[in-house]
């Protein structure tokens, strides 16, 4: 079998694209999940706010209008087959001048700046990228503009082994209910279970990825994540942390092997407005 | 409990509005709002400690916490939905007791914060996260009044008609977060 060759250029063309398109036009499988959302809550409040995320969708994709301020930053996993070669420039630079000319062309907000410095560093790079090397000659983009709603709410535990999957419920809820209102409820809890520090949250990202409306393969992990949906749409916090009875429209649980001595979970919230889009080169 | 009437109100505002909106409240806002988040409100408190003069008359005002995405040609604003009110919490009650009455987020708020809002009579108002094209709808005008080397994070003196609102922290001592979780937890 012989290498299939990818221009870096079709890489920063198509990375402009996911960029600007994620932004604006919301999955249908998001739009599916917040209509079911809207039948499902009873608060009056609740109710209106589902209305205008409906509206806001149909909005943004008419006029091509990002769905929120929080453009995010960008997040792109990548599946790469082995027998991929990339040509005519870098695969991390080809990303970043996707990012660069897609937010400056889609008038997407550019919010990424330096930890320490903190100025913004205007053109919204450089991109979390995440490279998995899988066999065959396919070459996989998705792009997650993730908003820091979200992401600054979403929590990492090492629990102890004896804390098992009790610990695991514990943890899921508390950090759903202390996030409140500001990861923008009602969206999906992505849970990654095991693996290492980074591994777990890294799988808690990636669960976001599965189509809406979808449970885990695993039938022991699809319980799990219909346990979880159930009691956290008991806690009350509701759509916009304004109390109702939606307050997640799912759980996506992912899991990897761990140590003998540890219980990694991460826990990464994705607000309502779940933006990701992907294509394959 | 929860009234949600839909009132009409203009800023800037006055006791006798706030003293008519309740948790809880849906409201349309009309009249001119400022935009500040993070940055703009270290800055505002520096100067504030300085003694120097803020760069806008801040009495009676309502602040807005949004960072709005460039307009694209044609229009005044970009997305323009609020983010999280708690990472403004360290700098508000300086504002509220220099005379800022209002303040557009969402989430909770800390002690100190609603206590402020109790004591010198001010109110918070929750929009949309995740709503911000269709905010957009309701921002009129939006020029920068300060901070321009801050981009998104700058001030803004925005002319909104009938942006949507819910009355969270009302001069009562009201909060919408603790009544609306209340009323909608099921236990057991």
């Amino acid at each position: 079998m012989g290498v299939r060759e990818i221009q870096a250029d079709d890489i920063t063309r198509t990375i402009r694209r996911l960029c600007i398109e994620a932004n604006t036009i919301l999955g249908d499988d998001v739009v599916a999940a917040l209509t079911k959302g809207l039948e499902k809550e009873k608060s009056k409040t609740g109710k209106d706010i589902f209305r205008q995320l409906l509206q806001n969708a149909k909005i943004a994709k008419a006029e091509g209008i990002p769905l929120c301020q929080d453009t995010g930053m960008v997040v792109v996993f990548i599946e790469m087959g082995q027998d991929v070669h990339i040509v005519g420039g870098d695969l991390n630079q080809s990303i970043n001048e996707g990012v660069r000319r897609g937010y400056r062309d889609g008038y997407l907000r550019a919010s990424t700046l330096d930890p320490l410095i903190r100025k913004n560093l205007g053109d919204n790079t450089p991109a979390i990228i995440h490279v998995e090397i899988v066999p065959g000659d396919n070459f996989k983009l998705t792009v997650i503009p993730k908003g820091f709603g979200g992401e600054n709410m979403s929590r990492v535990a090492i629990l102890t082994p004896a804390s098992g999957l009790e610990g695991i419920k514990e943890f899921v809820l508390q950090t759903v209910e202390k996030a409140g209102a500001n990861p923008c409820p009602p969206g999906i809890v992505g849970v990654g279970i095991g693996g290492t520090l980074e591994k777990a949250a890294i799988l808690a990202k990636k669960s976001l990825l599965r189509p809406m409306g979808r449970r885990h393969p695993d039938q022991q992990i699809a319980i799990l994540e219909q346990e979880l949906l159930d009691k956290i749409n008991k806690l009350g916090v509701g759509p916009q942390g304004l109390g109702g009875y939606v307050t997640a429209l799912d759980v996506h649980i992912e899991t990897y092997p761990t140590h003998i001595a540890s219980l990694p979970v991460a826990v990464n919230i994705q607000c309502n407005c779940h933006r990701h889009k992907e294509a394959v080169l | 409990m929860f009234m949600s009437e839909t009132l009409s109100i203009n800023t800037p505002l006055t006791d006798e509005t706030l003293k008519n909106l309740k948790t809880g409240d849906r409201v349309l806002i009309s009249g001119i709002i400022y935009s500040a988040r993070d940055a703009a409100h270290k800055r505002l408190v520096e100067l504030i400690h300085k003694g120097r003069k803020l760069p806008f008359e801040i009495k009676g005002q309502i602040v807005y916490y949004v960072g709005p995405t460039p307009p694209k040609p044609g229009m005044v604003v970009g997305s323009a939905g609020p983010t999280s009110a708690y990472r403004m919490d360290p700098y508000t009650p300086i504002l509220i007791a220099e005379g800022l009455k209002g303040m557009i987020g969402k989430g909770v708020r800390n002690l100190d914060v609603k206590e402020a809002i109790k004591r010198y009579k001010a109110v918070y108002f929750a929009a949309t996260g995740g709503a911000g094209a269709l905010i957009s709808k309701a921002i009129k005008k939006a020029d920068i009044v300060a901070y321009e080397d801050l981009g998104t994070e700058a001030i803004r003196r925005m002319q909104v008609e009938d942006f949507p609102a819910i009355v969270v922290n009302d001069i009562y001592g009201n909060d919408l977060y603790e009544q609306g979780k209340k009323r909608y937890r099921i236990t057991g």
